[in-house]
C-alpha cells in the first residue's frame, strides 16, 4: 500500500483544522447590510504565516456558532490585519453583525486560488463589480496600487440596485486620484439624491473603448450578471481565458471534502473560487 | 503479495486472539427483510460465534468506522471574551472482519480524497492507520456489478484477504503486522492443492455475475446527456431522502454544525454525513438554492460519481455493490438509470 502522507509536516494540519486566532480590531459600518471587520491575527509568528493573494478567502469561524467563507478584501501587502467585509444574510453573519471591537474570531486560510495578477503585467486591467462584489476587488485594486507602473489602464465599473447599497464610497476619490484608476458607477434604482448615471452595469460599456488584444478582465458579481458581461465581453474580442470570475457556493470545509461548493465536475473551494470564463463556460451549471 | 493457507480452526483462534485487546468489527445479523433473508451490519463481536462468515451484503457499509455519520471535530472552552480550542485525533486500535473487495476499494477511492488531496484529513487517517482489515471473498448477490466498476478484486488497502477454499482459507497478507500475527496461528505454505483450489474457486466466482453496467463512454454521457429526460423521469420518483448516501460506501459528503451547552461555556464543532439529495444541499445564506429541484440533485450525485471524480482521479467513485439501490424507498438502481441514460444515446429512449 502507499504511504500516507507524512503528519509531521505541522503547516499542513494547521491548515487542515487548526485555524489562526484573530482579534476583531474595527469595525467599519457601510450600509444597513455591509460591515467591514478587520481582523487581526494573534502572535507575530502566525501573522508572519498568513500570507495571501488577491481572490484568495477565508474560513471565519465563531465558535458555537458556525463558520463561514468570506473572501479577503484588504491589500495582500498589509500585514497588520485582513479586512473582511460581510454582508449580513444568516445565522453566523448575523452574529458576527452584533460583535465589538475586541471579539475573538477563528480563521483558517487563506483557501482557494487567486486572480493571476502576474500573467496581467503590462496590460490593462478592466475590473467589473456588481453589488457586494466589490469587496474581493478590493484585495487586487490594491495590489494593482501598490504595482501601478506594472500595469496600464485600470479601469472599475461598478454598478448597485440602489445608490444607499453603494459600498467603500469614501475610498472611491483616493481611488481615481492616488491609485489613477477609471472609476464609474451606475445605479438601477435612483432616489432624488442621485446625481450619476442611471441603469444596468452593461450600459457602462459606452462610456469606456476596451482595447481586447490588451485587456484582462475580472468580474465578480451575482451570477445572472457574469452571463451578459462576460458574453459581452467575449462578443469584443477579449479571450475567454484572460476573463476571470469568483463564484460563490455554500461551503462547509474549505477544503475540497464536504462538496457543498461542488459546480459541475469541480469545488468551488480547490479549483475556485477564481475561475477564468473559459471554465466556467463549460462547468455545468456554473452561472 | 505473500500467499499462506490458514486452516478455519486456527482462524477461529486467530480472531479470539484479536478479541482479547482490541474492538473487533465484523458482519452479525440484525433483522430479517420482508422475505425473510437475513439483514447484516457491521457491528462490534464479542465472540468468534457472533461473527457470520457467510454473510451476504451488509445494509450499510464499513465506511462509517472512518467516516462517522458524527464526529466532533473541535471542542471550544469559552469565557467572556475569549475561547481556547482543542482537537484531537486519538482512536483505539480497531479491527475489521469480512470486508467486501467493493469496500476494501471504495476506501481506496476515498483514501485518493481524504489522504492524498492537497489537505489530508487527519481524523480519517487516524482511523485507517489504527484500522487492521482483514477482506473475505464472496459469491455475487445477483444485483451487483462491481465486475463493471472494476471493483471485484481488491489488490490492496487490506492487512489480510481471505478466500474460502474448504477447510481451510487462502490468505493473502499485505502488511507486516498481519503477517507476524497470521504466523503465530500456524500459517501454512500454499501447496499445489491449495492453488489448484483457489482458482477453481475465482473462476466459480467470476462466473457468477450476472449484473453488468456498461460504463465505457460514462462520463462523455453524463455531459452529453446533461438535459436528458431521464434525469426527469428517476428525479420525480426521488424522495430527496438521502438513503443512498448513507449506505453507499464511498458518498462522503458532509455538513458542520456548532453548538454551545445551555451555560456558554463550551462549545462543539461536529462534522456530521449528508448527502446532496437533501433539499438544503446547495442553499445559501439570503434564501438562494442552486439546485432546488429534486431531479437536479439526483442528477449531481450521478455526475460527481461517474464524471466529476472520473476527472479528478481517473475512475468512478460508484464500486457497483448497489446498496444504494437496495436502500431506496422509491426503487431507483444505479443500473436502471444508466441503463436509461445509455438507450436515449441509442435513441432507443
Amino acid at each position: 500500500m502507499e504511504r500516507p502522507p507524512d503528519f509531521n509536516n505541522k503547516s499542513l494540519l494547521m491548515q487542515t483544522e487548526k485555524g489562526f486566532k484573530s482579534e476583531v480590531i474595527n469595525i467599519v459600518k457601510l450600509t444597513a447590510q455591509e460591515k467591514l471587520f478587520q481582523i487581526r491575527i494573534l502572535g507575530s509568528c502566525e501573522r508572519e504565516k498568513f500570507t495571501f493573494l488577491p481572490g484568495q478567502f477565508v474560513m471565519l469561524e465563531l465558535p458555537g456558532c458556525g463558520e463561514v467563507p468570506i473572501s479577503i478584501s484588504s491589500s495582500p501587502s498589509n500585514r497588520e490585519f485582513i479586512g473582511l467585509c460581510v454582508r449580513k444574510a444568516g445565522k453566523v453573519t448575523g452574529m458576527l453583525h452584533r460583535l465589538e471591537p475586541g471579539a475573538m474570531v477563528g480563521i483558517r486560510g487563506p483557501l482557494g486560488t487567486h486572480f493571476p495578477m502576474q500573467k496581467m503585467v503590462g496590460r490593462n486591467i478592466l475590473l467589473i463589480a456588481g453589488g457586494l462584489g466589490i469587496a474581493p476587488l478590493r484585495s487586487p485594486i490594491y495590489w494593482v496600487n501598490e504595482h501601478r507602473s506594472e500595469y496600464k489602464d485600470i479601469t472599475i465599473l461598478y454598478g448597485v440596485k440602489e445608490p444607499g447599497q453603494i459600498l467603500f464610497d469614501y475610498q472611491f476619490e483616493e481611488w481615481r486620484k492616488i491609485y489613477d484608476l477609471n472609476l464609474l458607477t451606475i445605479v438601477q434604482n435612483p432616489d432624488e439624491n442621485w446625481k450619476g448615471k442611471v441603469g444596468l452595469i452593461t450600459e457602462l460599456f459606452e462610456d469606456i473603448s476596451i482595447d481586447p488584444e490588451d485587456t484582462f478582465a475580472i468580474v465578480c458579481g451575482p451570477p445572472v450578471m457574469f452571463k451578459f458581461i462576460c458574453a459581452h465581453l467575449a462578443d469584443i474580442g477579449i479571450p475567454r481565458q484572460r476573463m476571470f470570475v469568483s463564484l460563490e457556493r455554500r461551503m462547509h470545509c474549505g477544503m475540497g471534502k464536504c462538496c457543498r461548493c461542488n459546480v459541475g465536475s469541480t469545488f468551488t473551494c480547490l479549483d475556485g473560487p477564481v475561475f477564468d470564463y473559459w471554465t466556467v463556460m463549460n462547468l455545468k451549471e456554473a452561472i | 503479495m505473500l500467499f499462506k493457507t490458514i486452516t478455519k480452526e486456527n482462524f477461529k483462534k486467530m480472531v479470539e486472539g484479536l478479541l482479547e485487546e482490541n474492538e473487533v468489527i465484523g458482519p452479525r445479523s440484525r433483522d430479517q427483510d420482508l422475505e425473510g433473508n437475513k439483514i447484516y451490519r457491521f457491528l462490534k463481536v464479542n465472540s468468534f460465534e457472533e461473527l457470520e462468515m457467510d454473510y451476504t451484503r451488509s445494509y450499510s457499509s464499513p465506511k462509517n468506522y472512518f467516516l462517522p455519520f458524527k464526529e466532533d471535530f473541535a471542542t471550544y472552552r469559552l469565557e467572556d471574551n475569549n475561547w481556547e480550542q482543542e482537537i484531537r485525533y486519538t482512536v483505539h486500535p480497531r479491527v475489521i472482519i469480512g470486508m467486501r473487495a467493493c469496500d476494501i476499494n471504495a476506501l481506496l477511492k476515498l483514501d485518493q480524497v481524504m489522504l492524498k488531496s492537497v489537505y489530508p484529513n487527519p481524523y480519517y487517517f487516524a482511523r485507517r492507520q489504527n484500522t487492521l482489515i482483514i477482506g473475505l471473498d464472496h459469491e455475487p448477490l445477483e444485483d451487483c456489478f462491481c465486475r463493471s466498476m472494476n471493483t471485484d478484486t481488491a489488490f490492496h488497502g487490506f492487512d489480510l484477504f481471505l478466500t474460502d477454499i474448504g477447510d481451510k482459507y487462502f490468505v493473502a497478507i499485505n502488511s507486516d503486522t498481519a503477517y507476524i500475527i497470521i504466523n503465530q496461528f500456524d500459517a501454512r505454505e500454499v501447496t499445489e492443492e491449495d492453488q489448484e483450489r483457489f482458482k477453481t474457486v475465482k473462476e466459480q466466482i467470476k462466473s457468477k455475475f450476472k449484473t453488468q453496467v456498461d460504463i465505457t463512454i460514462l462520463p462523455e454521457l453524463m455531459d452529453l446527456e446533461f438535459e436528458s429526460e431521464v434525469w426527469k423521469k428517476w428525479g420525480d420518483k426521488c424522495l430527496s431522502c438521502g438513503s443512498c448516501a448513507m449506505v453507499c460506501p464511498t458518498c462522503y459528503c458532509y455538513g458542520i454544525e456548532e453548538d454551545t451547552n445551555l451555560t456558554f461555556t463550551k462549545a462543539t464543532k461536529r462534522r456530521f454525513l449528508y448527502s446532496c439529495n437533501l433539499l438544503d444541499f446547495a442553499a445559501v445564506a439570503g434564501g438562494h438554492n442552486f439546485r432546488p429541484e429534486a431531479h437536479i440533485r439526483l442528477k449531481y450525485r450521478y455526475y460527481h460519481q461517474f464524471r466529476g471524480f472520473v476527472e479528478a482521479f481517473n475512475q468512478s467513485l460508484c464500486v457497483g455493490c448497489n446498496r444504494c439501490g437496495k436502500a431506496c424507498l422509491a426503487g431507483i438502481s444505479p443500473k436502471a438509470v444508466i441503463d436509461d441514460l445509455i438507450k436515449t444515446e441509442k435513441n432507443e429512449y
